[in-house]
């Protein structure tokens, strides 16, 4: 059914060309996409610069516990909850962002081999994904953690790793379709080789669809993360991720909610905006939408 | 048809015994040694042997192998390292228990989802639809485990409507168990809901400028008929599918979701056995989850299959 989606696109591509020209100005026009476009670059500078806009060294940061102290109050140790939202926001971005790359680069390189190989590798590939896909990933996902350990780099090891059947598909759906194009046939012809007809031809056309897809792993290994971490398995104390901070947020239910609200809010807030971008994004990138406006 | 269903349930036969042998293979995957990692550092050497002989890791690894099918094809998962219990017998409770919440959940999300997108894909482009749409890029946004705890803060902090309490079963008290579920359920469906509506909606609007649809119409059928009977039903075959999908991803939100709730489902016995390093309960848990899951898949296969006999997937 997607796949089949994605052929339908892919052939789209192919009689129109590229669709790089104006995708910043198409993007700009929808105020939504404006404004979360705009919220995730400061979230971009806070994960980048956080600390030094609101510096807290470890002996500032602890007051009074559960106190108004600072900006956004002060969390059960008595430590400041912006300077902790910042390092949690950190956090969670760079094992979110680490996990789709992992994701991202694998996933491309066995979609193109799959579908430019073809025969056994192609089917190995193919249906490894397919198993890969049939465990259900939060529940794999803790089980892994569980064995290897709770640890930040497993955890975006092991996103990275269920992710990446979601890019081997959608690569090899559209490199299949590509491969057997008239216009590849005659590089061959003209001696260009797999390699540069690959980096050159392939991957432009793949491009927009695995960017789209970059998008929407990346709100679910935010998801995920925070989920890990919520239950134990990811960031560990001292060190806040949102997932903690909620969690712990919990537990003072009725004498601070704020402690809840804050992360969760902020949680919130980043997820929906990498959705709307994304869904912006999938609008302008994808020919058929933008053909049809 | 016939010959559709045998090759599908045979492809699903071929998924279940891939996907044990790599939960047989998980444990084997401890870095070291699986017996000391359970057992811990201070364990002596005759301990880490009883518990090898115990996990039936001092077998031959083809025997393991042999082993762990005989035991799986006569229903045996093996015994909690902790609790000396059956696994089997325990995990059968706790899974009934999550698919109760599961499967209500989806059912809200189905009925909410696709009358919300009919609604959407009628008023396409108007106000109602601005809102729907709109209501629903929040609700896929709301990572489940803040929906929950910010609905336990609302509903039972702030305004104590459905205060926590004890765990209490359908049957010794009905009033008190449809209360206990009414989060829990609410805190899952918010997000399949969304999606199955935007998967509804877009689908609908296909199907609506469809030219068969248009013919429909130039026959003279009563718009709410050309809806409900013509649109709807052929919109309803992603939705299926994007179902599917969504009670894949709901057995994992529930882990989360029991955790918040203390509803005594397969993931506290998760969380526990992790925190315990049983590993022969984190096995069983991981294998009956993905048997949900190629089940689930299996029938959304049939069922679409069914509803357009053109589809001719996999």
């Amino acid at each position: 059914m997607a796949d089949n989606l994605a052929l339908a696109s892919t052939e789209i591509v192919e009689k129109t060309g590229p669709v790089s020209r104006g995708i910043v100005r198409r993007l700009v026009k929808n105020p939504r996409t404006c404004i979360s476009g705009a919220f995730f670059i400061i979230i971009v500078l806070v994960v980048l610069i956080g600390p030094l806009i609101y510096p807290i060294t470890y002996r500032e940061q602890v007051g009074i516990p559960l106190s108004q102290d600072g900006l956004l109050g002060t969390d059960d140790f008595g430590r400041d909850v912006l300077a902790r939202l910042i390092i949690a926001t950190r956090t969670s971005m760079l094992v979110a962002v680490g996990a789709v790359i992992i994701a991202l680069l694998a996933g491309v390189g066995l979609g193109l081999l799959a579908g430019f190989l073809g025969g056994w590798t192609s089917t190995i590939i193919m249906r490894g994904s397919d198993i890969l896909l049939s465990f259900p990933a939060v529940i794999l996902a803790i089980a892994a953690v569980a064995i290897l350990g709770p640890d930040l780099i497993n955890v975006v090891l092991v996103i990275g790793v269920l992710y990446v059947p979601r890019f081997t598909r959608v690569v090899y759906a559209q490199s299949v379709a590509i491969r057997s194009a008239q216009y590849v046939d005659a590089e061959r012809v003209n001696g260009t080789s797999t390699a540069s007809i690959i980096s050159r031809t392939v991957l432009p056309n793949v491009m927009s669809t695995v960017i789209v897809q970059a998008s929407l792993s990346l709100s679910f290994a935010i998801q995920v993360e925070a989920g890990l971490s919520f239950l134990g398995l990811g960031a560990q104390p001292p060190l806040a991720s949102l997932g903690t901070m909620i969690s712990s947020g919990r537990d003072f239910l009725e004498v601070q909610p704020t402690m809840l609200i804050y992360p969760s809010l902020l949680l919130i807030a980043i997820v929906l905006a990498v959705n709307v971008l994304g869904d912006g994004l999938r609008d302008v990138l994808d020919p058929r939408r933008a053909f049809a406006r | 048809m016939t010959n559709f269903v045998i090759r599908r349930i045979g492809l699903a036969a071929i998924q279940l015994v891939i996907v044990a042998t790599i939960v047989f293979l998980l444990i084997r995957l401890i870095p070291g040694d699986a017996a000391r990692a359970v057992l811990g550092e201070n364990a002596t050497d005759d301990q880490v042997a009883a518990m090898r002989s115990t996990m039936g890791l001092d077998e031959a690894f083809p025997i393991q192998f042999f082993n762990y099918w005989k035991n799986l094809l006569t229903g045996d998962l093996g015994v909690s390292l902790i609790s000396g219990r059956p696994v089997a017998a325990d995990l059968i409770v706790r899974f009934g228990n999550s698919l109760e919440i599961i499967v209500l959940a989806i059912l809200v999300s189905i009925v909410v989802g696709v009358v919300l997108g009919r609604i959407a894909a009628i008023r396409n482009d108007r106000a109602l639809d601005h809102i729907i749409t709109g209501g629903s890029v929040l609700g896929i946004s709301l990572p489940v485990f803040v929906t929950g705890t910010l609905l336990l803060l609302v509903f039972s902090v702030w305004l104590p409507i459905l205060p926590p309490q004890r765990y209490v079963g359908f049957f010794s008290d009905p009033l008190g168990h449809l209360q206990l579920i009414i989060l829990p359920v609410l805190a899952l469906a918010a997000t399949s809901t969304a999606v199955i509506m935007r998967m509804t909606r877009s689908a609908m609007l296909e199907t609506l400028s469809a030219d068969f649809v248009r013919t429909v119409r130039a026959k003279g059928v009563i718009e709410r008929k050309v809806i409900t009977y013509h649109a709807l039903r052929n919109a309803l075959v992603p939705v299926v599918s994007i179902t599917s999908v969504e009670l894949a991803t709901l057995i994992g939100s529930t882990v989360l979701i029991e955790t918040i709730f203390g509803w005594p489902g397969m993931s506290s016995m998760l969380m526990q056995a992790v925190t315990d390093r049983d590993y022969p309960v984190i096995q069983a848990v991981v294998l009956s989850a993905s048997v949900f899951v190629i089940i689930v898949n299996l029938v959304a296969d049939l069922v679409i299959r069914l509803l357009d006999p053109r589809t001719e997937s996999f």
